[in-house]
């Protein structure tokens, strides 16, 4: 367990690391003008030099990229108009356009969509692995078929449609209105703002899950040591849940465990319509003012919430499935 | 007990020359005039699906007493899987369509309740599965599982149920039961996990054991000791044994009485020296001439040609009649008209065949028996 953690966390700095040279080198090529980005439209060549020598963007792109480098484990300075701002590790560049360091840009943009994905997760997981066992169990029935049905019309209108539908006719009419409020300042708040995301995202994904589960319930069901537990004489809860279940949801946790991390680097969607503050909206706002350090550093965050739920989802495999040995 | 007895049929198998060897005639005695534990009478099952009625058992009849074992032989599709879920009621009754009667003991199983059908099944009857790698649950330990299966019949605390376990592990001859009671299937070696499965199986002292080709998945040299095992654990429980298989040197070994099964319906029924030393039906002579032998010509192999037939159309009259060489002996083309009744063929009662063919011993004497190795 100890040589496969070790080893496991040398291949995610590894992964982490080419992700971040990948970014940095695919912005640095990029016909982009970070400088003229910074300085506006009403710049003075005067004024565009001094943010060129701030932004260092003559320097080789080695000096460039290990100053960034440098930055995530040691901090750094940046100096504009004489003004020095420090900015502390992980320091993850500085955004001229919103004048704020970009961890902090960040630091108050995650826990927004951490508890989006997390409350939603709730959700969808409850509603597809409940619908799912019941489908799975009714199967070729009229119910199971209205629950197909169901869960494949629901996957096959674009997210945006349903997320703009619930926002418009659902958030603030039979929901709470959509806000976000800090768990820390008012959980009630919290939870109230987030429900018509939570429902919207949650219901949505519930539908794929709720398929994940059929198919995977389907085939548990099957197994022959289904038929040996119903052989045994427990009741048939036991065998659906007990046997079939544990069974199936195994592989149901590896595509969520995946989801979950694809989400984390932002529920772009669900963030822009129901305006929370979330990584999601703060990358889509760094895109349309071409600001590199927050595109690159939601990049990064990216990078690492895949690699680390890879992790996750490989201990938790180990847990579920005995014949799994982490080596 | 064991005893060779005079003019026991030789049957050859993948293990060599295998010799009816255990003395059943006494126990047959000591049997006789009991009354059957289980009576199967008209068993009908049947699916239906979109292609049509599958017909997969039809109008089986046979008894089983305490202590005596019965083995159904027949090629797969012929029923006799079939049939033995349906004593264990582990078909779904939504897509089943079960008839007649099997009684065991006193209780009528077919359209069982629910919640008897549970308390009936691992109690009343246990089952014994083909593959003992798929038929544990790997996600639970040996011991978790059969405490489950004692505590599903028996109000006792866990560790009541826990010791019950070490103790059926112990008496299935697994080394050291208390500490491998934690392992999973995975930490077993397949002779092993069947073991433990037949452990399971019996932890509740069910009065019928049904074995469904518990050896197939083994390897040879594993298959004899669970054989053994099986054997001895019935002489110890006194239990009825229901056993599946299609190998012949196994029911040779450990069978009173043999059922033959084809496409649904009993062929040939009689004792193990009967339906092996002397067998009545063309289906049956067959399945002998089909056994490979291990010092033998391949050359000599005979295979019975034709495939089984399809259960969604059988042919008409005797199923078995596409297959048969024999069928032109019989006049007015019977075979293909009519479906002959199982019908007792000596005078003592049980020996019965299903067939038209006149003689039927003379001609196995002088057709089949030269060409058997």
């Amino acid at each position: 367990m100890l040589t496969f953690l070790l080893r496991r966390l040398v291949s995610a700095v590894s992964v982490i690391f080419l992700t971040l040279i990948a970014s940095f080198s695919l912005f640095y090529l990029a016909p982009t003008d970070p400088a003229g980005v910074v300085c506006g439209p009403r710049c003075t060549p005067q004024r565009l030099a001094e943010i060129e020598k701030t932004l260092r963007v003559h320097d080789p792109v080695i000096t460039q990229f290990t100053g960034y480098v440098k930055g995530l484990f040691v901090g750094r300075d940046y100096t504009t108009g004489g003004v020095t701002q420090e900015c502390s590790a992980p320091c993850l560049g500085y955004s001229f356009t919103l004048g704020q360091p970009v961890t902090k840009l960040i630091a108050n943009a995650l826990p927004v969509t951490v508890s989006i994905v997390l409350g939603a997760a709730f959700f969808y997981l409850l509603i597809g692995i409940m619908a799912g066992t019941l489908s799975a169990r009714v199967r070729g029935t009229m119910l199971d078929r209205v629950v197909v049905a169901g869960t494949l019309t629901l996957s096959s209108i674009p997210y945006f449609v349903v997320a703009l539908i619930s926002a418009l006719f659902v958030a603030g009419v039979i929901l709470p209105g959509s806000e976000w409020v800090p768990i820390t300042e008012n959980p009630l708040g919290w939870a109230g703002g987030l429900l018509a995301a939570w429902v919207t995202l949650g219901i949505v994904n519930a539908a794929s899950y709720t398929r994940y589960t059929r198919a995977s319930m389907i085939e548990s069901l099957g197994e022959d040591y289904v038929r040996t537990a119903r052989a045994k004489g427990i009741s048939e809860k036991r065998v659906v849940y007990r046997h079939g279940l544990r069974a199936a949801v195994t592989p149901v946790a590896t595509i969520f465990g995946l989801d979950l991390a694809g989400q984390l680097a932002g529920a772009v969607f669900t963030e822009t319509i129901f305006g929370l503050p979330g990584l999601g909206r703060l990358t889509i706002q760094a895109f349309s003012q071409y600001d590199l350090p927050v595109l690159m550093a939601t990049v990064l965050i990216g990078a690492v919430a895949l690699v680390t739920m890879n992790l996750i989802v490989d201990i938790v495999y180990s847990i579920l499935d005995p014949r799994v040995r982490l080596r | 007990m064991i005893e060779e007895v005079e003019s026991t049929p030789a049957v050859v198998t993948k293990r060599g020359p295998i010799k009816v060897s255990r003395d059943r005639s006494k126990r047959g005695e000591r049997q006789a005039g009991e009354a059957p534990y289980l009576l199967v009478k008209d068993l009908v099952v049947e699916f239906p699906t979109a292609d049509g009625t599958v017909r997969a058992v039809q109008g089986l009849s046979y008894s089983l007493s305490l202590g005596r074992t019965l083995a159904i032989v027949g090629e797969s599709g012929s029923g006799k899987s079939v049939s033995s879920m349906a004593i264990m009621g582990l078909h779904d009754p939504k897509s089943t369509r079960i008839s007649g009667s099997i009684r065991l003991g006193e209780r009528e199983i077919v359209n069982m309740p629910q919640e008897s059908m549970r308390k009936h099944r691992g109690a009343g009857a246990a089952m014994i599965f083909q593959d003992p790698q798929s038929s544990l649950h790997p996600y639970f330990t040996i011991g978790n599982q059969i405490v489950e299966a004692y505590r599903a019949h028996h109000n006792v605390s866990k560790r009541a149920a826990r010791e019950r376990a070490v103790d059926m592990l112990g008496r299935v001859g697994i080394p050291h039961p208390r500490r491998r009671l934690d392992d999973y299937p995975h930490q077993f070696s397949g002779g092993m996990r069947q073991r433990a499965m037949i452990a399971m199986s019996l932890v509740n002292d069910p009065k019928l054991l049904i074995a469904d080709e518990p050896t197939t998945a083994l390897d040879v040299t594993v298959q004899a000791q669970i054989l053994d095992l099986i054997v001895d654990l019935q002489q110890d429980f006194g239990s009825a044994v229901l056993f599946i298989t299609h190998d012949l040197g196994v029911v040779a070994e450990l069978a009173d009485d043999v059922l033959v099964m084809y496409a649904g319906r009993a062929v040939e029924y009689g004792t193990v020296n009967d339906v092996l030393g002397k067998p009545l039906h063309p289906y049956t002579w067959g399945l002998l001439e089909s056994i490979p032998a291990v010092s033998g010509d391949p050359a000599r192999l005979h295979p019975i040609p034709g495939t089984p037939p399809s259960l969604l159309a059988l042919p008409t009259g005797c199923s078995f009649h596409p297959r048969c060489e024999f069928r032109t002996r019989v006049p007015r083309d019977l075979c293909r008209q009519d479906l002959p009744d199982l019908e007792p063929r000596t005078a003592d009662t049980g020996r019965m065949s299903r067939c038209h063919l006149r003689e039927p011993d003379r001609v196995f004497e002088t057709d089949i028996l030269p060409r058997l190795p």
